[in-house]
């Protein structure tokens, strides 16, 4: 069943998301991957610009 | 009616008890109107030009990752604000379509949203830049958050005076990032956002008297009247006038910006003179007030582009 899927409970009388309810969840779960990618790759510029080619020297 | 109590005025699932029985209506959207974009864009174009004019040089990477750091920290800074006053945004015909008191996100998740993104970005920017910016940016967001909404925003018709310290941080933050520290030009540019504040906010206070009102926030206009609030408006323009000036006329900046700041300083007189209550002239003086500050900080960045007359202001003293 569809619900089940989405982790909804409605067989069992717990929380049924409606459709715009899933459709925001969607949205909000696309918009945090788009802000951690981005981070991810702040992180990465500022490591490089900040260790510079010492990056590849340091000792383990 | 009770200030105290962050319930007043929500409908009922937007009240933090509730929040885990109700799944999330809260869209994207709805985050990004709790980080107030148009505050948080002021704050990054008057940061923004406090790190370039700085005589200090940071990589731009760094310094595009130490805007987005105090950018995110002004959005956290409006989240908890938003957070707290969501009973008195409720009353308030301006403030009532924002996202708790309209009912698309529960006060515990701008709560949670607000003190994430404060600690990230506090973190982060200590990362990227250095700490003294970060204790800056951590400070305001404090100052903001407890000092003014908490503290100051219901209790004194001097809230925003005092709590306009928050809005003048950012260029003193950007400044630390470039320099690791302050220095009397920051001092200044910090002075011209705080004496802009009372002016710009109380001209709208003036057409929004009734809504104060209604929510029991103790604005001057409300508590001190409409002629009070004519005169301090113009004692706040009278006294901005000189610091506008003034990085001209202690040196760092050129002529171009000192000549640019004493004519739209004169035309912020003339529309502070005008004011007499909450009509077309307020709504004027309002309006013209951003366009000054924007106008301000554009040309002191133009100024030290074309001159470097900071940088090299600076460095003479040193």
């Amino acid at each position: 069943m569809g619900d089940k899927r989405d982790g909804d409970q409605g067989d069992t009388g717990g929380i049924v998301l409606t459709e715009e309810q899933k459709r925001r969840r969607r949205a909000r779960s696309i918009a945090i991957a788009l802000v951690l990618g981005a981070l991810v790759l702040l992180f990465y510029a500022i490591t490089i610009v900040r260790l510079g080619p010492n990056v590849l020297t340091r000792p383990l | 009616m009770s200030l105290m109590n962050p319930g007043v005025g929500l409908p009922s699932h937007a009240v933090a008890d509730s929040a885990h029985l109700e799944p999330s209506l809260a869209g994207v959207d709805d985050f990004i109107a709790l980080m107030k974009p148009r505050v948080m864009s002021l704050v990054v174009f008057t940061a923004f030009v406090g790190l370039l004019v700085a005589p200090g040089h940071l990589h731009p990477v760094l310094g595009a990752g130490a805007l987005i750091c105090i950018a995110v920290g002004a959005g956290a800074a409006g989240a908890l604000n938003m957070w707290y006053d969501a009973d008195i945004d409720a009353l308030m015909a301006r403030t009532a379509r924002r996202p708790i008191p309209a009912g698309r996100v529960t006060r515990g998740e701008a709560l949670g949203f607000g003190l994430t993104l404060a600690a990230g970005s506090v973190v982060v920017l200590g990362l990227v830049a250095n700490w003294i910016a970060a204790g800056l940016l951590a400070f305001t967001i404090f100052f903001y958050a407890v000092i003014y909404t908490m503290w100051l925003k219901r209790r004194t018709p001097q809230n925003i005076v005092i709590g306009g310290a928050a809005g003048a941080f950012p260029p003193m933050i950007g400044w630390a990032a470039a320099t690791g520290g302050t220095g009397l030009e920051a001092v200044f540019l910090f002075l011209i956002i705080f004496l802009w504040t009372p002016p710009h906010f109380w001209a709208l206070a003036l057409c929004r008297a009734g809504d104060y009102e209604r929510a029991g926030v103790p604005m001057l206009p409300v508590v001190a009247g409409t002629r009070e609030t004519v005169r301090q408006i113009r004692l706040y323009a009278i006294a901005l006038f000189p610091v506008g000036i003034a990085p001209w006329l202690i040196g760092p900046a050129g002529p171009l910006y000192g000549v640019t700041a004493a004519g739209a300083g004169a035309v912020l007189l003339v529309l502070a003179w005008r004011v007499r209550a909450g009509g077309r002239e307020a709504k004027a003086l309002f309006g013209y007030s951003i366009l000054y500050l924007f106008v301000l900080f554009a040309v002191l960045l133009i100024d030290h582009a074309l001159f470097g007359s900071l940088a090299a202001g600076a460095q003479a003293v040193g």
